[in-house]
């Protein structure tokens, strides 16, 4: 069952008197449980792609469909809560809210949903013991590394419950042991829970993981692999 | 918790918290200490009017106020005086002789109103008995004895037992007058006063001017309570139509205004200080936002929408607002409980004030209408101040904001 299709998806950038085609008319398809890695070279239109696909960009041309929304006729305050209900995001600088502990960064997203105390308190220790930080709940990100505060990340993207999470480059600030537990505790939860991961990448080791490889360059699909 | 990450974000930064916390907490500790101040010297000023100077309510011949012609004196005064104390809610009453004068030391002269009482009546309405700080009240001298204010003895080089020639026009228009000795100083907090009035014997005062020693101008009316005024002040109208019955905001306007207008002088004094603060205020947040567009990108992002983002902030500002205020009015109300009681001595200003009818020493006082409206008025500065720092973080758009290198 597809979870995202897109279609034709063109975007383009004035900027000043020259145009920039960013991503230039892409079909692409993308299954439920898949384990994605958008890759290619800086300035080849990942993150653009990466953007749109999250909702937080709009298509120049093209449209593109999550589940059976139209992203791109939803109004702005409609987007923003179909991206808190749909969409898990886990960025490159981790992007926790300091001020709040390991636990209240992973609630605070299911909090937004209008979820009860006792829901959230219960998804928030299930989901960062499953990260692998079951001991470190009450700790504010100042005081986890960067591994684990990447893991409270990928915690708090899937608190929403949402149809797919969007990586972008997520292990670019990682140690190798770091990015190494990182990717074995994803792959792990798509492995066991069917969760949709799509990443845009340059770290030869999330290709290596990932199950689907897509290749752009210039904003266009160059290649498209299935591994076995 | 929006609550709770708009409360731990004011202490984010703790030193910028801090420096726009002690400019909130001293500008209000200002504002509500100066009101406290006033408020005590306004007080005072309303006392001490009632006691010494006005009492509650007066009673004269019609057009007597406008135009204090001494043949419009009511000619049963003390009977009626003793009517009127009967009326509910009135503590005391008293009659006064009043004529226009002067009064000759060896020295020099000076223009004065003669004010004929009886001493013990009007101890019962007014406390000039208490103001005496040399000599004693009508005691000591047994022919035609007179108080008179310290300002004026300093004027004339007069003490005690001093003699002075008073004179004035009786009843027909002639000169009269007559010789009297200094039998007590008195001193109030109102120069002005101290130095135009003096106090004869009623009984004296109306032999020479020639009426019966039963007339007086005015009726003077102590109330129990001053809440009571409306109310007998209606009643009094209606019983005795044929007079001017006024109360003290009537007959002394420039102490009622002050009464009126301290408020309003409170608020706008606040208002300056808190428009000042909401500059720094504004920029405090749009520092704390500019530094968390990164974060605030992200929050947009996983899906946290405008509304929620326009509260966050503003809870933040609110909370920084009334920290320092709260701050401000406790600094305020501890300097006015730790001087309430000593007072504050103005002394070294009070020439000036003391001509205004104003004490030397003042007694702050802090009313908790106030401080609820200073509360308010700080919960609205935040909330003004937190418009712009909220409308910029809503601009950003979160695709940009997340990437952009704090």
């Amino acid at each position: 069952m597809n979870v995202i299709e897109v279609k034709k998806l063109t975007k383009t950038y004035n900027d000043s008197e020259v145009k920039v085609h960013a991503v230039q008319g892409i079909d692409l398809e993308i299954q439920e449980g898949e384990f994605t890695a958008i890759v290619g070279p800086s300035g080849c239109g990942k993150t653009t792609f990466l953007n749109m696909l999250g909702g937080l960009d709009q298509p120049t041309e093209g449209n593109i469909r999550i589940g059976d929304t139209m992203v791109h006729d939803l109004k702005p305050s409609e987007l923003i809560d179909f991206r808190l209900h749909n969409i898990g995001f886990v960025f490159q600088a981790y992007n926790l809210i300091p001020v709040l502990t390991a636990k209240e960064n992973v609630e605070f997203i299911m909090q937004l949903q209008g979820k009860s105390k006792e829901e959230r308190d219960k998804r928030a220790i299930s989901l960062l013991t499953e990260v692998g930080l079951g001991d470190r709940v009450d700790a504010r990100p100042s005081r986890l590394s960067g591994g684990q505060q990447q893991r409270v990340a990928v915690a708090r993207a899937l608190a929403s419950k949402p149809k797919f999470v969007l990586a972008d480059e997520p292990t670019a600030n990682l140690d190798s042991t770091s990015t190494e537990t990182l990717l074995d505790i994803m792959e792990k939860l798509n492995r066991e829970e069917n969760i949709t991961f799509i990443f845009s990448t340059h770290d030869a080791r999330v290709v290596n993981k990932a199950r689907r490889v897509i290749q752009l360059e210039d904003g266009k699909i160059i290649k498209d692999e299935r591994k076995a | 918790m929006i609550l709770s990450i708009s409360w731990r974000n004011v202490w984010r930064s703790k030193t910028r918290s801090a420096v726009i916390l002690f400019a909130i907490a001293l500008g209000i500790f200002t504002g509500v200490f100066n009101y406290a101040f006033y408020n005590g010297m306004a007080i005072q000023r309303i006392n001490s009017a009632i006691s010494t100077e006005a009492s509650h309510i007066q009673l004269h011949q019609k057009g007597y106020l406008e135009e204090p012609d001494e043949k419009k004196y009511i000619e049963n005064a003390t009977t009626l005086a003793v009517d009127i104390a009967a009326e509910d809610s009135v503590q005391a009453t008293c009659s006064r002789f009043i004529v226009q004068g002067m009064i000759q030391s060896p020295t020099t002269s000076s223009g004065i109103k003669i004010m004929g009482i009886n001493p013990e009546i009007e101890s019962t309405v007014t406390n000039l008995h208490t103001k005496i700080k040399d000599g004693a009240y009508f005691e000591g001298i047994k022919r035609n004895p007179v108080v008179i204010g310290q300002k004026l003895a300093d004027k004339l080089k007069l003490k005690i037992r001093s003699k002075v020639v008073i004179t004035f026009a009786d009843k027909e228009g002639y000169i009269s007058g007559a010789s009297f000795r200094v039998a007590g100083i008195y001193q109030t907090a109102n120069n002005m006063y101290d130095q135009t009035n003096i106090f004869v014997r009623a009984e004296d005062l109306t032999s020479l001017y020639g009426v019966d020693a039963s007339a007086g101008h005015e009726i003077a009316v102590l109330l129990n309570h001053s809440e009571n005024v409306p109310a007998v002040l209606a009643n009094l109208e209606s019983k005795y139509s044929k007079y001017d019955v006024k109360e003290w905001r009537q007959i002394m306007p420039e102490v009622s205004m002050l009464e009126s207008s301290l408020d309003i002088s409170m608020y706008i004094f606040m208002i300056i200080i808190l428009l000042a603060l909401v500059f720094g205020i504004i920029n405090t947040m749009l520092m704390a936002v500019l530094e968390r567009t990164k974060e605030l990108g992200m929050l947009m992002s996983i899906g946290m929408n405008k509304s929620r983002v326009f509260k966050m902030i503003m809870i933040e500002t609110v909370f920084l607002s009334l920290i320092g205020g709260v701050v401000g009015i406790i600094m305020g109300a501890v300097v006015t409980i730790a001087t309430a009681n000593s007072g504050i001595d103005i002394s070294m200003v009070s020439e000036g004030f003391g001509a205004m009818g104003y004490d030397s020493i003042v007694y702050p006082v802090l009313k908790i209408k106030n401080v609820i409206d200073v509360v308010i008025m700080v919960f609205i500065t935040g909330m003004l101040a937190a418009i712009y720092p909220a409308l910029k973080a809503l601009k950003l758009k979160p695709a940009e904001a997340i990437r952009i290198d704090m």
